[in-house]
């Protein structure tokens, strides 16, 4: 009973945010909706006994992706009352499409009648309750034996991803001076000393520094 | 009562229709079309897991699992290329992507 009671808050708070993600008019509350979702929807994975997963969601999407997002827009000085434009015009032929969607969706389910055949056999069983085995170790235990090569595909398409986003946003501006170590480094005697002999009662300028990275 | 696989695919269901209603209604902002697309990936993360529950099959999760992966990596590129585009341009309107237009 209590399951299904949180089972219809998860549920309910999440298909509420999840609307409220696409209808905020600041960008700014639409990212902590869709944070607010994803936490409903850890919640959801909780029930279904998917813990790992569940955690996965709160700390790499609301600790990493969310907070990406909210940095972007924050960042990004638009006029987003602008973009708002033709709100209105575009809800008729979303509604449609949304509604086809949906429509499709209920058909399949009532035409299947949301039964599942028990005649399948499970690849990799979830193991009993009372086995002590944790989700996140019959995960792993799966994950890194028969899925091991998929693992690290997962891993280059992060990889990839991560240099790509480097690459898309590093920008060098070459007005701004910037240390050289390596002109640091290589800075000998021969570069950065002069013995300049002055002679009794005289006077030498130096000249112009040949230098001007090193000096001073 | 008790819960069935019923009650978790209705509600990715309607997460994901709201996704696609979301692009719909937003197709000018950039943003909340990324955040749509999380919001269909998240529905499709749901029903895998509902999926794995009630089969009693752990491969579903392990397919959230890369589904999760493949979404971040997603939205760090897209992010990456708004953020881009916005420095080149000064705008994330939709109708101003048109460049390569011919």
């Amino acid at each position: 009973m209590a399951s299904a009671l949180f089972f219809y808050l998860f549920a309910v708070l999440a298909v509420a945010s999840g609307a409220a993600v696409i209808l905020a008019k600041n960008p700014v509350h639409a990212v902590l909706f869709l944070i607010l979702a994803f936490f409903n929807a850890a919640g959801l994975f909780v029930l279904l006994n998917a813990e790992f997963l569940a955690m996965l969601l709160v700390i790499v999407y609301v600790g990493a992706v969310a907070v990406l997002f909210l940095f972007v827009v924050m960042m990004l000085d638009v006029d987003f009352a602008q973009l708002k434009a033709g709100f209105v015009k575009n809800a008729k032929i979303g509604a449609l499409i949304g509604g086809i969607v949906l429509l499709e969706l209920i058909a399949l389910f009532g035409y299947r009648g949301l039964s599942l055949s028990p005649a399948m056999s499970p690849a990799a069983p979830i193991p009993a309750a009372d086995s002590g085995v944790t989700n996140t170790q019959a995960l792993g235990q799966l994950l890194y034996t028969q899925y091991v090569y998929f693992f690290q595909s997962a891993g280059l398409i992060l990889l990839v991803a991560m240099i790509g986003a480097i690459v898309l946003t590093l920008k060098h501006r070459s007005a701004v001076k910037r240390q050289s170590i390596a002109a640091q480094v290589a800075r000998g005697p021969a570069t950065g000393l002069e013995v300049i002999k002055v002679p009794s009662g005289g006077s030498v300028i130096p000249p112009a520094a040949k230098h001007p990275e090193v000096a001073e | 009562m008790t819960i069935g696989l019923g009650h978790y695919l209705v509600v990715a269901a309607c997460l994901f229709t709201l996704g696609i209603f979301g692009i719909f209604l937003n197709r000018k902002n950039v943003i909340v079309i990324l955040l749509s697309i999380e919001l269909m990936l998240l529905a499709v993360n749901i029903n895998l897991v509902a999926f794995s529950h009630f089969n009693g099959d752990l491969v579903g999760q392990i397919f959230a699992l890369f589904v999760l992966t493949v979404a971040a990596a997603e939205s760090a590129i897209g992010l990456a290329i708004m953020v881009v585009y916005f420095r080149n341009r000064g705008s994330i309107a939709v109708e101003d992507i048109n460049m390569m237009k011919g």
